[in-house]
């Protein structure tokens, strides 16, 4: 063999380790949207492990993912300047910070991958860059107890990695702040409108089915008749809790987020009541129903924001569930006593 | 954004801290700052419980009553009698930056 290539420096471990490019694909960019609806979300995965971009070497830095595909494709996306490792950690196929909060994006979980992907014999150095967020499942002093690799906590968002590591790994104020603007509202809201589907299409049915209610028994031919007003009460409820409420949130002047889908039910219910002629009794138990979904959908954003503490939701619960409950149930008999009177 | 008032189960001891930062570092709302080498908390209303300065700081002086500000997650818990859970798994999983 007459080669003029030095085989000292490579180990045959670093050889095997697979190559991601930073450049997204078409599938890449389907499988985002993909997810954003939630469609396929739980076979959205990538396999743990040790991954190369670029060309590292045993002084590159490392980078630590969940293996949920989205997160490791923008991580990825924003190393295209790099020559790095990135060490993929199984999370379930759940991202970063939920996984943190779960326990599976955790010390424990990092400390085997460490040892198992042999980091110690793939780089010289000592240190790890584990996204902020990741810091709610992972003790970085801890970290460096039982493998002795320093854990550098990098910015909130990706699109910050190379602005942070040309500033020595220091982070400005702004990257460590997690914000939530309109467009990752408005990401956030194609997978709820998606997840409360049955439950939509029971109360749809329910008021559809109330509709032929008469005091001779049940008409067929009333219930084809009268049930749109009905529906459009459902659906604008719906929409106001799950599509208005969060993209606005801002607007509403009250903290809590029943309040504000209630009172973002409450108008859109009332624009809709403009169009449409009927019964007082049946616009006011129409209106508490809808006004009832439109404020127990935009709790249930509580689950997507960034802010919402554990405590407050409880809080909120225990006054504003009872509350959903009972606009529900009498706008319910409100509907039922208008057909038979 | 802050979300309601005077319901952060954040604490901190002072007279364990040593002004390592870690807090100001994790934190993702700028709930603490460092004044005169030590801790303190300066927004508490913006505190989301996730936990990551309690688990972060290696001398005990912060406590938090952590978990997941989520109005489904906690009604699971209610439903299943256990912790509050957030939907991040199984079917139906809902995306967001938190869950």
């Amino acid at each position: 063999m007459n080669n003029s290539f030095d085989y000292s420096n490579i180990k045959p471990l670093t050889l095997a380790i697979p190559s991601v490019s930073a450049k997204w694909t078409g599938n890449d960019f389907a499988n985002a949207v993909k997810v954003r609806w939630g469609i396929g979300r739980n076979n959205s995965k990538i396999t743990p492990g040790i991954y190369k971009i670029g060309n590292p070497n045993s002084q590159s830095d490392i980078f630590v993912s969940a293996n949920y595909k989205l997160s490791f494709d923008i991580l990825r996306k924003n190393l295209n300047a790099f020559d790095a490792w990135i060490l993929v950690i199984d999370t379930k196929g759940v991202n970063v910070w939920c996984a943190a909060g779960k326990g599976t994006f955790g010390t424990e979980n990092l400390v085997r991958s460490i040892n198992k992907n042999s980091i110690k014999d793939i780089v010289t150095h000592r240190r790890l860059i584990v996204p902020q967020l990741g810091a709610v499942g992972v003790a970085a002093y801890k970290i460096m107890e039982l493998t002795g690799f320093r854990v550098i906590f990098g910015p909130v968002r990706a699109s910050d990695i190379s602005e942070f590591v040309k500033a020595g790994y220091k982070a400005t104020p702004g990257m460590r702040r997690v914000d939530f603007p309109f467009y990752e509202r408005a990401k956030l809201i194609p997978v709820d409108l998606v997840y409360w589907k049955y439950r939509l299409i029971a109360a749809l049915f329910v008021v559809f089915l109330f509709s032929g209610l008469d005091r001779s028994g049940f008409l067929f031919s009333k219930m084809f008749q009268t049930s749109l007003f009905p529906v459009l009460n459902i659906l604008t409820g719906y929409f106001a809790g799950i599509v208005i409420t969060p993209l606005l949130l801002p607007v509403f002047p009250v903290r809590a987020f029943s309040l504000k889908g209630a009172l973002c039910g409450l108008i859109f219910i009332a624009i809709l009541n403009w169009f449409f002629i009927a019964p007082t009794i049946e616009r006011i138990a129409l209106g508490l129903i809808g006004i009832a979904v439109a404020s127990f959908t935009a709790l249930n954003f509580t689950g997507a924001t960034t802010y919402t503490s554990l405590s407050g939701v409880k809080l909120e619960m225990k006054w504003a569930i009872p509350f959903q409950i009972g606009f529900a149930a009498v706008g319910l008999l409100l509907f039922i006593i208008s057909k038979l009177i | 954004m802050q979300y309601l008032r005077n319901v952060a189960t954040l604490k901190l001891n002072t007279g364990l801290c040593t002004g390592c930062r870690l807090c100001v570092i994790v934190c993702p709302h700028a709930v603490f700052e460092i004044e005169n080498k030590k801790a303190l908390i300066a927004n508490i209303d913006n505190c989301m419980e996730c936990g990551a300065c309690a688990l972060n700081c290696q001398f005990g002086a912060i406590y938090v009553k952590s978990g997941v500000g989520c109005a489904s997650g906690i009604l699971n818990g209610i439903l299943n009698n256990t912790e509050p859970t957030c939907g991040c798994t199984g079917t139906g999983a809902k995306e967001s930056s938190c869950c």
